[in-house]
């Protein structure tokens, strides 16, 4: 079980973020959907330390070891794909072993510039899982991916982390679907702050339903 | 395309020379010797051991001047690059520093400690220094701030931020620092030397111009200007393509 509290955040004098209690069973993942700017983005800086130091974050469970895969793939340029992830990891072969993972050990040698945004996309997974997280976030990962490279990551992040029991996700998505074809549970930030308006498991959902409690939260 | 460039650098020097040596016979002076005139005087000054005995002398000064500077000028750069405090206190010294005349301050420390070889390689140090702490602190301001975030998500040693985010991050500004502080320091050497040395190139230019020996003078200038163009092709071009593989055509390391 990870439960934890985010503080609230302000950006000056603007409160953003209210503060979110968070409750996830072991093993389940937390999809959390909302409009742009609701400070979601925000929630996971916190959670991974980026922002607002200790304070950010009041952990109710043990903390656990986090994971935070980015919007974009932030792979340093001038390394190539075997050593960005050595830089995580020194065992050469549990690297070569985790780009096996993700389809990409015969592009080891190549430089993050020379490989697709959707290869790039899976090196950055792969970094991101060397670590063994117990905790993984993930910030829009399939943002601006072509249908069937999207697919493919999703599937990897469904192989690698949801079917994984001693791992959990907190994914930021836009996308309703993708929320429910991942998350088990799914909360709906909104209001300013943002706060959780809406929460249930996906199980209970359809998108027809997420839509209409979207409308009915945020008006979209 | 290799053979193509080296080509034309080779027609453009030809054609160069050429209108030299044509020049040089219509003047007919010894104020403006022909190619082969200062030719014979690099040979001269070679076979006495003058040459290369000068040219090592002063090359020992450049290399010195310039590791100090670049050391001393980048870490200077960097944290006022880094941290607004440092660059507030140092900004004013350093603006001062960059418009210093370079004779001002070789003549001040030659006044100072005498004709002594550290007032010598201070006196360039001085004035590189501020030059390469400018273009330094303008590189340490361009570290990208998403990949900044990515190292201390990821738990980056101070280590590791120096060799993989950082350096090669401020590679191409130490490269810019590297040209120009070459350019640079070896041009303040030659006149540290003319003012206060009794060896150097500086030195032998400071004798053949009491002559108007121009032979001399061309010779022991494009001696020295050799030297660093061997420098250029043989450590800073290899130096340079061997960083920036990953932004040219190279797909794998």
């Amino acid at each position: 079980m990870i439960e934890f509290r985010v503080n609230g955040r302000s950006f000056g004098t603007k409160q953003v973020l209210a503060s979110i209690d968070i409750a996830l069973e072991q093993g389940r993942t937390l999809c959390i959907v909302g409009s742009s700017g609701c400070g979601k983005t925000t929630l996971l800086n916190a959670l991974s330390g980026l922002e607002g130091g200790d304070k950010a974050v009041s952990w109710k469970s043990s903390v656990p070891e986090i994971g935070y895969l980015f919007q974009q793939p932030r792979l340093l340029p001038w390394r190539t794909l075997k050593q960005n992830l050595m830089l995580v990891e020194a065992d050469e072969s549990k690297v070569l072993a985790m780009l096996d993972e993700v389809n990409l050990q015969e592009y080891a040698d190549y430089f993050p510039t020379r490989i697709s945004l959707g290869m790039a996309r899976r090196a950055s997974l792969a970094r991101c899982l060397l670590r063994n997280p117990a905790l993984v976030l993930m910030d829009e990962p399939l943002v601006s991916l072509d249908s069937p490279t999207a697919q493919q990551m999703r599937r990897l992040i469904k192989k690698l982390i949801c079917k994984d029991p001693q791992k959990n996700l907190i994914y930021v998505t836009h996308d309703l679907e993708e929320a429910l074809e991942i998350g088990d549970q799914i909360i709906v930030l909104g209001n300013s702050p943002s706060e959780i308006v809406f929460s249930a498991d996906a199980s209970d959902l359809s998108k027809e339903i997420l839509e209409s409690e979207l409308r009915n939260q945020l008006g979209f | 395309m290799i053979l193509e460039k080296l080509r034309d650098q080779i027609v453009a020097l030809l054609v160069l020379l050429t209108l030299w040596f044509i020049a040089a016979g219509v003047v007919n002076s010894p104020l403006l010797p022909s190619p082969d005139q200062v030719g014979s005087s690099i040979y001269i000054e070679w076979t006495q051991g003058r040459l290369l005995e000068n040219l090592l002398v002063t090359l020992q000064r450049v290399v010195i001047s310039f590791i100090c500077a670049m050391i001393l000028g980048g870490v200077m750069g960097v944290m006022m690059g880094r941290i607004k405090v440092v660059n507030r206190i140092f900004d004013p010294l350093l603006i001062m520093l960059l418009n210093i005349p370079a004779l001002v301050v070789i003549i001040l420390l030659y006044i100072w400690f005498g004709l002594v070889e550290a007032a010598a390689v201070a006196a360039v140090i001085i004035n590189k220094m501020p030059n390469v702490a400018v273009t330094l602190r303008e590189g340490a301001r361009m570290y990208d701030p998403e990949l900044e975030e990515m190292a201390q998500a990821y738990k980056f040693s101070f280590r590791q931020k120096v060799l993989n985010l950082w350096w090669p991050q401020l590679f191409p500004y130490v490269m810019v620092a590297t040209r120009s502080g070459l350019s640079l320091i070896w041009k303040i050497v030659l006149v540290v030397e003319l003012l206060g040395r009794s060896d150097g190139v500086g030195f032998q230019l400071h004798l053949a111009f009491q002559v108007f020996d121009v032979a001399t003078i061309l010779a022991y200038s494009f001696a020295f200007i050799a030297v660093v163009q061997m420098i250029e092709w043989f450590i800073l071009q290899p130096m340079e393509k061997y960083s920036t593989r990953w932004q040219r055509g190279d797909q794998r390391d």
